[in-house]
Order: structure tokens, then sequence, then C-alpha cells
């Protein structure tokens, strides 16, 4: 997994509520069982808008969007697809929960923040300015604006940062729990391994 | 200490706990389908991982598969090469696959209960949001993404935060013509889209323990519509009366013991919830959705609202504020889905039909959730019924509540549908989508506008 520790540029701002996953990614798409170059795909029925911001070609490495982003579907082609427009990092008040899981196994940081935080980022996204995002001090600074602190569970922080494969890493670090795990389930709930 | 049921899923289940809130969670049962898998076993591979247990996976396709002439071969090469995907994906991995042309074919969240695979107390996970489905079984099962299937797939196991638990109490009985579906857009529309998220949401209530296993799943299934990966049902003797003798269900003195553990899986008298909330079910009126999330609804006999927020979703779905939903016409109406694709669906849908034939102008699909209840709904002769009245009368699959196979409505069309995202685009591009119960697109495809049930039942 590609690693992330701090990701500096402008920012695309998208402050509708509410976009779903079929928004971002169209159902349609999802025939195609490939996981890379999906960025042309991404907002395939909205892009065409006047003035909608997020396209192929796009330079901004941040996105501030709306409240609820990404809800909807599971479809990890929601962050594959934002990911290959060069998107890593999304600031949103509230995310689609899988969409929020999606996005840390695929080197991308979503930020919860309270929503004048994110609406005084918007402004400096609007106009043009420059946002640095500090995983490693878990901060947002942008233009005049006061250094932001955001949360995030601290086993994602170091996956992002160390670009751990979750998979692997669970099995060099937990198979013998795993293990015993299920030796105590084979005795408490034997309905289970039949 | 007192614990809820999700606490005591939660619980069973934690294989290293981090002390932090999070745990890594043991996953006992794992649904495939062919979308969300093709790059979960492509991580397998690149891994060198094999699956852990294969017998505690089941893999079906669903999304893209037609709904018509199932004997031809598939027209869209692409959809043909994805379920092929599947099919080979499993067999390599040794994973149980159900043919598509077989018998036990469906709807993934239809057919892991009828297969008896769903059981009350296990982890349950697919790389779709709609596993929430099988909550009402008192299983802990939410959605994931096609990256945490390939990691339960070589693991069994998954990292996750433990949810905060909200309790959904529905007091009384519901009113004739009134179903589970118009519970769960009646909860979605009082909480919000993401009033759920971060939480396990448990419905309880007399008007939830008299709803079968079928209602059950429709009220779980729309919980990720208000943002909660996990609803929750208690099992009871209706759970154990669907799950007795099923395939893959446990059976002799092995059931016995199962039983005798999910009686213990209901959340005790003083667990605590935050929030709890309570919904009178006598007072929910057939509810309709009018924009493009699914928590924007209305029961039928109110207007629509007129706030400048819904802007938007009212530009996309061609309705002005203030006006009645009731007399909207349609042209579209679709029964079917992992909501209201099951045998008490088509059932409820077919007693309003009552001879009637649907309108001029308005096309009609009826898409049983499984080959299963097909077969039975043709033993009663509900086909019959849906086809005598002018509905088509399809095989099993996602259909038109994904819109990723050959039914796909176009730009502009109006549809009364049983299924649970009306977002944009999700029957087609431009297509606008009215959720509703199986009972009211009945309704509606007979009178060709959308019309109060309870009228035509009356």
């Amino acid at each position: 997994m590609n690693r992330l520790e701090r990701v500096e540029g402008q920012a695309i701002s998208l402050p509708d509520a509410d976009v779903d996953t079929d928004v971002i990614y169209p159902a349609r798409f999802l025939l195609i069982t490939e996981k890379k170059g999906l960025g042309r795909y991404a907002f395939a029925d909205r892009r065409d808008e006047p003035g909608f911001p997020i396209g192929v070609g796009n330079d901004r490495p941040i996105l501030i969007a709306g409240p609820n982003f990404g809800c909807g579907s599971s479809r990890e082609q929601a962050p594959w697809a934002i990911g290959d427009l060069g998107i890593r990092v999304i600031v949103a008040e509230s995310f689609g929960e899988i969409f929020y899981s999606n996005c840390f196994r695929n080197g991308m940081l979503p930020i919860r923040l309270e929503r004048d935080r994110v609406e005084s980022l918007r402004r400096i996204a609007e106009a043009n300015g420059t946002i640095l995002v500090d995983l490693k001090a878990k901060t947002v600074v942008a233009g005049d604006l006061a250094s932001i602190s955001f949360e995030v569970a601290d086993d994602r922080r170091q996956a992002l940062l160390n670009g751990w494969n979750d998979t692997t890493r669970i099995l060099a670090l937990h198979a013998a729990d795993i293990a015993r795990f299920e030796a105590a389930q084979k005795r408490a709930a034997p309905w289970l391994w039949t | 200490m007192s614990r809820s049921l999700y606490d005591k899923l939660w619980d069973a289940h934690v294989v290293v706990d981090s002390g932090d809130g999070k745990a890594l969670l043991y996953i006992d049962r794992h649904l495939l389908h062919e979308v969300s898998t093709p790059q979960s076993f492509e991580a397998l591979r690149e891994d060198g991982l094999e699956v852990h247990r294969p017998g505690t996976q089941l893999a079906v396709a669903d999304h893209s598969v037609p709904t018509h002439d199932r004997n031809l071969a598939i027209d869209d090469p692409q959809a043909a090469a994805q379920i092929a995907l599947l099919e080979r994906n499993c067999a390599e991995f040794g994973i149980a696959y159900l043919p598509l042309q077989g018998n036990d074919q469906g709807i993934v969240h239809v057919i892991g209960p009828e297969q008896g695979f769903t059981l009350p107390g296990i982890t349950l996970v697919c790389g779709d949001s709609h596993t929430s489905t099988h909550g009402a079984f008192g299983a802990l099962a939410f959605g994931i993404g096609a990256s945490e299937c390939g990691t339960v797939m070589a693991t069994q196991t998954l990292w996750q935060t433990r949810a905060r638990t909200m309790r959904v109490t529905f007091t009384g009985a519901l009113q004739p013509g009134v179903s589970a579906k118009d519970m769960a857009l009646a909860f979605i529309a009082a909480v919000g889209s993401s009033g759920g998220t971060g939480h396990a949401v448990e419905f309880a209530g007399e008007a939830v323990e008299a709803l079968s296993m079928e209602g059950r799943m429709t009220l779980c299934n729309m919980a990720i519509e208000a943002g909660s990966r996990t609803g929750l049902v208690a099992p009871d003797e209706k759970t154990f009366a669907y799950l007795e003798g099923r395939p893959r269900a446990p059976s002799g003195e092995a059931w016995e013991a199962a039983v005798a553990h999910w009686r213990t899986l209901a959340s005790d008298a003083d667990a605590v919830f935050d929030p709890e909330i309570v919904i009178a079910a006598g007072e929910i009126a057939p509810q309709v959705t009018f924009g493009t999330s699914p928590d924007q609804a209305v029961s039928i006999d109110s207007a629509l609202p007129g706030d400048g927020a819904l802007k938007r979703p009212m530009q996309y779905m061609g309705l002005a504020a203030g006006a009645a939903i009731a007399g909207l016409p349609i042209d579209h109406a679709f029964i079917g889905s992992c909501t209201n694709g099951r045998l008490e669906d088509l059932r409820a849908a077919a007693s309003v039909i009552g001879g009637a034939h649907v309108a001029d102008g308005v096309r009609a699909l009826v898409v049983p959730g499984s080959m299963q209840v097909k077969r039975q709904a043709e033993a009663e002769g509900l086909d019959r019924v849906f086809k005598a009245a002018g509905f088509e009368w399809r095989e099993p699959g996602c259909s038109l509540c994904v819109a990723m196979n050959s039914d796909r409505l176009p730009a502009g069309a109006r549809c009364a549908s049983t299924s649970n995202r009306n977002f944009e685009g999700r029957q087609g591009a431009g297509a606008r989508t009215h959720l509703m119960s199986p009972a009211m697109v009945a309704a509606a495809a007979i009178a060709g506008r959308i019309v109060d049930v309870r009228e035509a039942l009356a």
C-alpha cells in the first residue's frame, strides 16, 4: 500500500451533502474487474455539469467534501476512482462508514472535522490556497488559519505512515491468537465447525 | 455488567483486544458475489495466500446477472466475464459456488438465510452494504470493501471499531396495508441518512416481534440507509422455526445445543442504549421517498416539503415543493431486491392486484429474490396472478435495484420501486426512483400513479 505522511497542495471543494458511492462511481462501471485506472469513470454522471470540480486531469490532492460523503454502497471502486485522480486526503464533517474504512486500505486519508472547520478549509480551497496535511502531527495547516488537529485511530495512522498490508500483517502478528480463538470456539460453539 | 445483544456478539468474537475500542474480530461466515471479489482474489494471489477456511465461504452471482432468458448465453460480455471469473476463482480457492443455472441461485442476502448459512450468534460479512440484512437473525453482520474481503478470506478476521448502540423500539401494531418497509423508511426519515453512523441499531418492540423473518430482514436491510452498517433483531422462536432443517443449518444434537445458546442472545433488561428511539407503529402511514436520499420520505397522505436544501434532489426528481406525492404518475414499477424480493413481499404485492391490470404506459417487473422464492411463488400461483395483470415475471437477481445488468431505466423514467436506494442514477442514469413497499408498488402499477394502498385494500 502507498505510504502517506504529508500531503500538500490545493484542494477541490464539493460541498453537496450525502454524495453517495453511486454518484462517485456509477454502478454500470462495476462490471470492470480491474482496480487501476478507474479515475476516468469517477462522477461519470455529474462531471459534465457546468462548474463540476472533479475530473480527469485533476492536480489537487485534497478534497473538501460535504457531510456524509461516500454513503451507500460498499463498492471500493469509489476510493479507487478518486485515488486514481490523485486525491489522497478527503476532509468532511462525516463519512459513510464503509467508504471511510476503504480509504485507509488504499493509502488515502479521510479526515472528520467539525462543520465550521470544514467550511473554513473550504474557503481556502475555493480561494486556491494551499493546504498542508501532516499525518504524523495529526494536523491540517492552511492560510492564516490556526493549525487544526484531527483524530484518527492509531492503528490506521500507523498503517498509512508505514504502508502496511493489513492482511499479511495480521497473519504475521496474530496467527497464534487466531488458532487459540478457533480452538476455544470449537469447544463453545461446535455447530459452527461441522 | 449488563450487555446489549451487540455487546454479546462482539465479546464472543474478540481475538485480540487492542484496548482502545478496537479489536481483531473473528469472522465466522463470508458471502461472496461477482462484483466485490475479483480484486480480493487478485490480492490473495499477489500475496501468495490461501483461503483460511473455505467451508465458511459461500458464493453466488446476483448483481450483474440478466433476469431473462437464463438458458441463453449472457449478452453483455463484461457481465459474462465477471460471472465466469467468480466461478473460476471459487474453483481455484475451494469455495462453494451456487451456479447461475441451479436451484439455489439468488440475491446473496436472500440465499444466505435460505441456505441456513446465516445463523444467530455469528459474525457474517459480505462485500455489500446490505449485509445488515442478516442481523435479522441476531447475527453481527456488516458490509465491507473488496480489500477487507481478501483479509477475511486469508485470515478469518478483521480489525474493527466497537460501535455505539442505538435501540429503535416500535410500540403497538401496524395498520393494515403498512409493512416492514414502511417501518424502515419511517425510521430512516426520523434519524436521517447518517443518524445511525457509528452505531449498531437494535430493532425491538411489539411491532418488530410481530414481524415475520422476511419483515425483519427488510427492516435490518435498510439500517445502512440510516448510516448504520449493522441492524439487529434478537432471535426468537420465529428465528429458530425459520432455520430448522435448512441445508447449512446445524441438525440433531448440534441443533439443540445451538438453540440453547441462541436463546441467550437478547439484550439484558438493563442494557443501556444511546440513543433510544421510540416509534408508534400504529401511526406509521405508507411511506414514499420523494428525493435522492432514502431519508427523504413522506407519508402517502402528506405534501412534499419546501426546504431550500432539497433543491437539487427535487429538481432531479422533477418535483415541486409543497405538491402532493399521491397522484404522481409513474411509468415503471419494480418489485424485487434484497429488501423486498422474498415470498411474503410477492404475496403482499399480488394481494393488491385483485384481477386488475397494470395501467397503460406502465412497465412492471417482478423479480423474485431467489430461485427458491420463484419456485415457491409459482407453486402458489403468484406468477399467474402477476402475468395475468401484465407484470413481467423474471429470473432472480438484483435487477433494477442496481442497474448494472440488462435491467436499466432510461433518463427521466419515474419508477415505483421496492428497492433500497433512490440515489441519482441508481436505476439508470437520469432515472427517478420512489421507494415504497411491495403493496404500494403493486397499487401504483395498477393505478398508473402513486396511490395509498390502504384505499386500494379498503
